[in-house]
């Protein structure tokens, strides 16, 4: 058994391989607890004799992988998720871009778009949307998809609409879409300063003069390497004075550019580029 | 021989990690891990009330903590706690497991490839069966396993379901699972160090 274990770990870091040398997808730098599980979850379900069958089927079968592809990008999300978060937000952010006459806003992971939608409301209701370019991105094409679309399952609105109240919303929630019988359509105006495209913090570069990064509960994957790695990136991408916005169990404070950051609300990870 | 215990809890649990953490000196050579389910919203109240109720340090895990001996690490409301392979803690926002975030299975199934079996796993109270597959793994890797007698249990679907998937090495009544786990680490310590 514990050899067995050993034995993994070497197919892991192959599997790993294999799939950047195929297809670009560089997973060598995610904390591997996670990989690992999502790697076995699969080998289970798919009853593969080992990581290794996988790694063959895998270099084989494009659809296979972007399979995997999904198993390993974890898109769990919501509307106003940490509702606190988005209060700070208004009370501590909003009030400063208040003062600049054109925005770039730039979601790093933004997975089905819950959290961009989110953001759309808040900055409807500043009075900001109107000058505000907002970026969003992911390596997932498959959740970038459902992001376009702005269509969220009709169970999980009520969920969103106590959130929405908690993190300071002014109007009435159902404003904002229109419910299906399954489903709710988000409003077609909050879409039409958003742009959603495909992004690889792993691998690909700078995004240029943001006013606000969030990058919430994408970081918790990486390793140490990785993290410094998309925190510089974030931290050439902002202008001076730019908000920087991580998940709630993120911290700066470990990385390399950390000293680059001021604390701007530090319970909600909310933190400012020095001059 | 062992480096670290692993702690699986739901319904009723806070009394029964109360009573376990409670008979453990401040200085227990081994960093203990806990998954006690809670509601989502629940910041760190559990941290509270068992750091006032037992000499070992309690707190959350942190992303990226390196673990240390003679500490009690929480998993975080609404997160999955997992270990890795240099002993540092990772954060998931994977959906639920067995109905459960944290869960205590993703856990001890980190835990156990983290340690390889190096671990003493123990579960106690919990309407659910959590654990059960974690605790299956533990016991194949070698590892040594606790569960709570399902008879002095509030809830006994946990430890009962953890008694059904493996043969676990003692089911104790609650009282005695916190002395007993400090006799089995004293003894395991001396064996590896005969002249301290
Ligand atoms: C748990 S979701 C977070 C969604 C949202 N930000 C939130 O907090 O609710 C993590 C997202 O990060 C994306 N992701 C993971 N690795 C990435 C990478 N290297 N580059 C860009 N996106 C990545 C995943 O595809 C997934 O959609």
């Amino acid at each position: 058994m514990i050899e067995d274990i050993e034995t993994q770990n070497i197919e892991l870091q192959l599997l790993l391989q294999a799939i950047y040398l195929k297809y670009g997808y560089d997973f060598r730098n995610y904390a591997k607890a996670s990989v690992k599980r999502r790697i076995l979850h699969r080998l289970n379900k798919d009853s593969f004799a080992n990581i290794s069958a996988m790694q063959h089927k895998l270099l084989y079968d494009v659809n296979f992988f972007e399979t995997l592809l999904l198993d390993l990008s974890i898109n769990v999300t919501e509307m106003f998720r940490d509702p606190s978060f988005y209060l700070a937000l208004r009370q501590k952010v909003i009030p400063v871009l208040k003062h600049f006459p054109f925005l770039k806003i730039w979601h790093a992971g933004c997975s089905t778009g819950e959290e961009v939608y989110s953001m759309a409301i808040v900055l409807k209701e500043e009075d900001l949307y109107e000058r505000t370019q907002i970026y969003a991105t992911d390596m997932n094409e498959v959740a970038l998809k459902q992001a376009r679309e702005g269509i969220f399952p009709i169970n999980r609105l009520k969920q969103y609409t106590i959130n929405y109240q908690k993190a300071g919303g002014k109007e009435s929630f159902s404003d904002y879409y229109a419910a299906h019988y399954d489903h709710a359509v988000m409003d077609k105006s909050l879409k039409e300063n958003i742009l959603f495209s495909d992004h690889n913090l792993a691998t690909d570069g700078v995004f240029g003069e943001m006013n606000l990064i969030l990058c919430r509960n994408v970081l918790i994957y990486f390793n140490r390497e990785l993290q410094n790695r998309a925190i510089r990136l974030f931290s050439e991408s902002l202008c001076p004075t730019g908000f920087l916005c991580l998940g709630t169990k993120e911290s700066i404070r470990l990385s390399e550019d950390s000293e680059h950051f001021e604390d701007v609300v530090k319970e909600e990870r909310i933190y400012q580029k020095k001059h | 021989m062992f480096e670290a215990v692993v702690i699986g809890s739901s319904a009723g649990g806070i009394k029964a990690l109360t009573y376990v953490l409670s008979a453990l000196p401040h200085e227990f050579p081994l960093p203990i891990i806990i998954v006690q389910h809670l509601h989502p919203n629940s910041d760190s109240y559990l941290t509270k009330i068992l750091g006032a109720k037992c000499g070992l340090l309690v707190k959350q895990a942190d992303e990226k903590e390196t673990i240390e001996r003679g500490i009690v690490y929480l998993a975080p409301p609404n997160y999955h706690l997992l270990i890795e392979e240099d002993h540092t803690f990772s954060l998931s926002l994977e959906g639920p497991v067995n109905f459960a975030r944290p869960s205590v299975d993703v856990l001890f199934e980190s835990a156990l490839f983290a340690y390889r079996g190096k671990l003493i796993g123990i579960i106690l109270t919990g309407a659910n069966h959590d654990g059960a597959q974690g605790v299956k793994q533990i016991k194949s890797a070698g590892g040594y396993i606790i569960v709570q007698d399902p008879a002095t249990a509030e809830a006994e679907a946990m430890p009962r379901a953890a008694i059904v998937a493996a043969s676990v090495d003692k089911i104790l009544p609650l009282d005695q699972i916190g002395p007993y786990l400090l006799q089995l680490v004293n003894r395991s310590q001396s064996r590896r160090h005969p002249f301290e």
